[in-house]
């Protein structure tokens, strides 16, 4: 019984963290704007916390570098499962135009495991809000299968590849 | 009670941005502040050796998303000035409307964070939505919401038509409106004012010394703004720059209110007498030589140095940015005042992490 109400607003009502690990705020206001009124997701129950221990969704802009990659990491591990990661913009993606900085690793699929990827420099908030709701696909499949969840098994958005290749 | 030391940052729900600090409390007075940078650092200006002048605008506009106009207007200057390119004088007001318009909208997303960092989320969505119509105008004008990339070496890209100028008017009026609606809830507000009169207190002479810039200096007292040497068409519109006397977070954001005002008048001024002709010269041949200038940022003083040998490729590009110089400031800022008040007061310099570590 509380499982099943668990479940069923967990995706009701997603909550979500947002790291910026090296963008250049392009995206991160993009991200903002999408809880201002004008596109204002939190009439449909997402709601943007600071606190990773609370979050279902976590939302990465900007490319990773060799300093924030440990933040990346613990972030990611200090969310509770069932958890979806969503990166954001060009340079979220695979390092966009700062890809052949020295200091930068790459997208962050290179870190942790992503399940969406929303492209854009910066991504509009409306791409940015429909990547979330395309991640809520995920994340009620992650539930469904707790295998998955645990990132044993990859699913369709992921690139396995990579992923594997960062462990 | 002895030291504790608590870590604020690099994730933390008042910062948009990575920034670490060291906080040495007792009993929740903070006694020491040590900033540790280095989350954003990409690496940009190294950047040089592998994509050309022409192609660096487009990589030093995102040194900054939110101020990208001031920084690609500022790095096509250098080189114009490398290369002896007269830029048209329509060209030169098309940057002044575009970078004010940018000004405009830092200071609005600015004055919504800051109510938010001190609990003030009404005030937050507000900004935020009077915000929305200077992104409608970037969207309509350059294609882009955010990062514009209308400067080229040699002008701008893009041109605006009588009904987008008188569009643009109209919206500003609204946006005029708008804000002096709520200028009385952010100015005169007693719970505003209990929150930031008096925290985070710099003097006339620290800010000098420790070499603040841009609001963060103005609301010390000092009268400095780098638009007071009349760059593009800036030398045409006559304007005062904003001075508060407080030296506390809350003139820091008034002077912020007061020049998000003073840049719609600049902009419509500027839109009135936006002469005819070109909006880009002839660009030929390579850079060369080496030169420094400075453009007033909505944080303040941004200052390139770039030096070209001749070739596609810069030698060496600098760049300076007005948080970076923010910062010693903002460490001499949080002894003294209590835990609760410090995101107010960090915020209160406007920290933009990825300008500082590029």
């Amino acid at each position: 019984m509380f499982k099943k109400i668990m479940e069923r607003s967990r995706i009701k009502s997603p909550w979500l963290v947002h790291y910026d690990c090296g963008s250049c705020n392009g995206c991160d206001i993009e991200t903002l704007a999408c809880l201002t009124p004008l596109y204002d997701v939190e009439r449909f129950g997402v709601l943007n916390i600071g606190n990773p221990k609370h979050a279902d969704v976590l939302i990465v802009t900007g490319s990773v570098n060799t300093r924030n990659r440990h933040v990346l990491e613990q972030i990611h591990r200090q969310m509770p499962s069932p958890k979806i990661v969503i990166a954001v913009g060009s340079c979220g993606l695979s390092g966009g135009i700062f890809k052949e900085a020295y200091n930068v690793v790459g997208g962050v699929d290179r870190v942790i495991p992503v399940d969406v990827y929303v492209p854009g420099c910066p991504a509009r908030p409306e791409a940015i809000i429909d990547g979330v709701v395309e991640g809520l696909s995920v994340l009620a499949d992650k539930q469904r299968r707790p295998d998955a969840a645990n990132g044993a098994v990859a699913v369709d958005h992921t690139n396995s590849e990579i992923l594997y290749e960062s462990r | 009670m002895s030291n504790t030391i608590l870590p604020f940052g690099p994730q933390h729900p008042v910062l948009p941005e990575p920034i670490h600090l060291s906080l040495t409390v007792e009993d929740e007075v903070v006694r020491q502040a040590v900033p540790a940078l280095g989350y954003v650092h990409r690496g940009l200006e190294m950047l040089t050796r592998k994509k050309d002048f022409h192609q660096m605008i487009q990589v030093v506009e995102r040194v900054c998303g939110i101020c990208s106009m001031m920084h690609a207007m500022c790095y096509c200057r250098g080189i114009e000035t490398l290369m002896d390119i007269e830029v048209p004088r329509r060209a030169q007001f098309l940057r002044v409307i575009w970078s004010e318009l940018h000004r405009i909208h830092s200071h609005l997303l600015w004055l919504g964070l800051y109510a938010d960092s001190f609990g003030f989320e009404s005030v937050f969505m507000q900004f935020w939505k009077i915000r929305e119509r200077i992104m409608d105008i970037n969207e309509a004008t350059a294609g882009n919401r955010v990062i514009v990339s209308v400067n080229r070496v040699g002008g701008v890209r893009r041109d605006l038509s009588p009904s987008q100028c008188w569009w643009i008017g109209e919206q500003l009026d609204e946006v005029e409106t708008e804000l002096k609606a709520i200028e009385s809830t952010m100015l005169d507000n007693y719970t505003v004012k209990k929150r930031t009169v008096g925290k985070g207190v710099l003097t006339k002479e620290d800010a000098w010394e420790l070499g603040a810039a841009g609001p963060t200096l103005r609301g010390s007292g000092i009268a400095r703004d780098m638009r007071e040497l009349k760059y593009e068409a800036l030398d045409e519109l006559e304007f005062e720059p904003v001075v508060e006397t407080g030296g506390d977070a809350y003139a820091r954001g008034a002077v912020r209110f007061k020049e998000t005002l003073q840049s719609i008048d600049l902009v419509r001024r500027a839109m009135a007498r936006l002469p005819g002709g070109e909006t880009a010269a002839k660009v030929k041949g390579k850079p060369e030589g080496e030169t420094a200038l400075r453009v007033e940022q909505p944080r303040g003083e941004c200052m390139y140095y770039i030096k070209a040998d001749g070739s596609r490729f810069l030698d060496r590009l600098r760049i300076r940015t007005p948080t970076f110089a923010n910062i010693p400031p903002l460490t001499a800022m949080l002894p003294g005042i209590e835990l609760a008040d410090v995101p107010v007061v960090v915020l209160s310099i406007d920290p933009c992490i990825s300008c500082t570590e590029r």
